[in-house]
């Protein structure tokens, strides 16, 4: 996993609330066996037509708004777990999502392929949303050890939270998998003290 | 402290608690399919780490079959790619599979419970969303990425924060016509599809006791669509009863014992939830969904909404203008083009049964396609030696054979662009069931009539 601790970059806007996963990469692009290559079907239906022709009123098809930020509606990320959803994210060269909600399983997938899920309140947002619109070369600061979201136009500081432990894993690149294989010895004592055992 | 179903179960599996939060949690059942697998196993290899228990694994193909003509190769070469894949890695690291052709194949959330592998106070975990079916047995049971499936594997644990409690209490009767998914996207209505997040869920009260376990699978199916990490209902004798003699379920002394431990497996009087809701059956309704999430349904004879928060306004009006509807709108006489009986919502014997018994000497309406999914090899065998298969073939069903299929529309099972399809399923999202599909969720009762009918009608009428 790639290290994450200070972005500096524009954002990329998507006012829509409720953005499924089956809306980030449709189930017909999930035929693939390896991690690689879904950023170029992410939000496939939204961004070509039937004949596969990119349509040119859909935000990733603008050369408007460009940036490692993806601002998107609240609820990001419900329904189906498909982690090739944060692969599709990522692979498109995204590092950040920020929204006022993220669905729990998108929110554990990202984090787990240093994808950063930043939560703000519904109203910061909506300002973000605005902020964008008015002048899309503006800029954002995404400092992850100091849990900030930096507005360098305005000076604005605005603070996030971020599971501490989920914080040191991706400031130094560790994923779960790394920590689980070094319980073994507790997994295994656990296993020997249960009760009752399926 | 007095304790609820979930903690027991969540404490019973806590391996240690990190400072911080976080638990090391341990998992008694993992079930993997094709799909969100093979990544998994891939990281294996590549971490050169071993299987930590193969028994503990049981795998299927479900979500990328065709659902016709099984037994021969699969033509597209992706799809058979991917289950070819899911074979070579199940001989590999010792996994029991129930591959294509094989009497238990079926969806992995169907064929768990089928089985006797879903237990109560089991904790299960598999790449899908959906997996919070299993919780209707009083399991924690909930989906996870392949990152997280890649970690069971390697040690049958996860890394977890425990979510907050919410009870979903629900009393009385239903009525006539109301089935278990009438309350369940009942309740999504209510909540919206992200109510319930962060939440993990326990359904209670007269009305949920009273469900089949066929019913309360398809209640805690759909807890996902709320935001909910799972859903769970305490295990009684309706539990026991399903369970007992089947191919997984405990025997023998080891039965009595399990039933000992299961009967202790309940929220206790005066525990607390964080979040605590009551609704009545009596209100609830035979239910449809008008949108492009599972949270825009409807009473099938009401009318779409005329008024939304106007923070909303915008994402509603879009959804609206896909499925080609209009705020206040009612859905009556609405024409439809495909009629999807299936998913692991709602494609057990039971609702197999109760197509057939409303389709028995009707016939489907000329333009209606109407397709039949079931669960599983076992569902379709039972449904063939009821003879429910004739029942439906002469109403111009088409019974097919086990798989996702049209539920999330992988393989060649695709609703066209602009064609309305009653859905058993459980997403209605933007192009589920195919690139510009529009998909009404309704339960199995309302797709048999709405496939006889061609149109949208108020059931109520057709119950006698
Ligand atoms: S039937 Fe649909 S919801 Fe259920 S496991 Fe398959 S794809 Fe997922």
């Amino acid at each position: 996993m790639e290290k994450f601790e200070i972005i500096r970059t524009g954002a990329v806007p998507m006012p829509i609330e409720n953005i499924d996963t089956d809306q980030i990469i449709p189930a017909r692009f999930l035929k693939a066996t390896s991690r690689e290559g879904f950023g170029e079907n992410l939000f496939r239906d939204w961004r070509y037509d039937s004949d596969g022709e990119p349509k040119t009123d859909f935000v990733l098809n603008s050369s408007r708004y460009k940036g490692q930020v993806l601002l998107a509606g609240k609820n990001f990320g419900c329904g189906s777990s498909r982690e090739h959803a944060a692969w599709a994210i990522y692979d498109a060269g995204f590092r950040v999502v920020i929204s006022s909600y993220f669905a729990d399983i998108f929110r554990g997938n990202a984090l787990n392929n240093g994808l950063l899920p930043l939560q703000v309140t519904d109203e910061v947002l909506q300002r973000l949303f605005a902020l964008v619109e008015a002048d899309p070369q503006t800029e954002f600061e995404v400092n992850l050890p100091e849990q900030e979201l930096y507005l360098p136009a305005s000076g604005e500081r605005i603070s996030f939270e971020i599971d501490p432990y989920k914080k040191e894993c991706l400031i130094k690149g560790y994923d779960d998998i790394d920590f689980l294989v070094s319980q073994k010895e507790a997994i295994t004592a656990y296993e020997s003290t249960r009760a009752w055992t399926y | 402290m007095k304790k609820t179903l979930f903690d027991k179960i969540w404490d019973a599996h806590v391996v240690r608690s990190i400072p911080g939060g976080l638990d090391v949690f341990y998992i008694d059942r993992h079930l993997i399919h094709e799909v969100t697998s093979p990544q998994a196993f891939d990281e294996l290899e590549a971490r050169n780490l071993p299987l930590y228990n193969p028994a503990q694994i049981v795998a299927t193909a479900d979500h990328n079959v065709p659902t016709r003509n099984q037994h021969l190769p699969i033509q597209d070469q992706l799809s058979r790619f991917q289950v070819d894949k899911l074979t070579s890695n199940c001989e590999k690291y010792g996994v029991e599979l129930f591959g294509l052709g094989h009497p238990n194949q079926g969806i992995v959330h169907v064929i768990g419970p089928e089985l006797g592998i879903t237990q109560p106070g089991m904790t299960i975990v598999c790449g899908d969303s959906h997996t919070s079916t299993h919780g209707a047995f009083g399991a924690i049971a909930f989906g996870i990425g392949t990152s997280q499936v890649a970690q069971v594997m390697a040690t049958q644990c996860l890394l977890l924060s425990r979510p907050r409690k919410m009870r979903i209490t629900v009393e009385g009767e239903l009525r006539k016509g109301v089935t278990a998914k009438d309350l369940i996207l009942y309740v999504i209505a209510k909540l919206g599809t992200g109510g319930a997040t962060g939440y993990f869920v326990e359904y209670a009260g007269s009305a949920i006791r009273s469900l089949s376990m066929e019913g309360r699978m398809t209640v805690c199916n759909m807890s996902i669509e709320m935001g909910a990490r799972g859903g769970m209902i305490a295990p009684d004798e309706n539990t026991y009863t399903y369970l007992e003699g089947r191919p997984h379920a405990p025997q023998g002394e080891r039965w009595e014992q399990a039933l000992a431990y299961w009967n202790t497996l309940y929220t206790e009087e005066g525990a607390e939830f964080d979040a605590e809701l009551h609704f009545e059956a009596a209100d609830i309704a035979p239910m449809i969904t008008y949108g492009t999430n599972p949270g825009m349904g409807i009473a099938i004879n009401d009318t779409i909404p005329a008024s939304v928060p106007a923070s909303e306004a915008a994402s509603f009006d879009k959804s609206l203008q896909y499925m080609g509807f209009a705020r206040g709108e009612s859905l009556l006489g609405k024409e439809v083009n495909y009629v999807f009986i299936g998913s692991c919502t709602n494609s057990r014997i039971e609702d197999l049964r109760q197509v057939a018994e409303y389709v028995k000497g009707k016939r489907k309406a000329g333009h209606v396609e109407a397709i039949i999914v079931p669960g599983s090899k076992q569902v379709e065998l039972q449904a063939r030696e009821e003879g429910l298969d004739k029942l439906l073939a002469d109403a111009g069903f088409e019974l097919r054979e086990p798989g996702c299929s049209a539920c999330l529309a992988m393989n060649e099972d695709k609703i066209p662009a602009g064609a309305y399809c009653v859905s058993t399923s459980n997403r209605n999202f933007e192009g589920r069931q195919g690139p510009g599909s529009r998909t009404l969720l309704a339960s199995p009762l309302v797709a048999a009539i709405t496939a006889v009918e061609g149109k949208i009608v108020d059931i109520t009428q057709y119950l006698n």
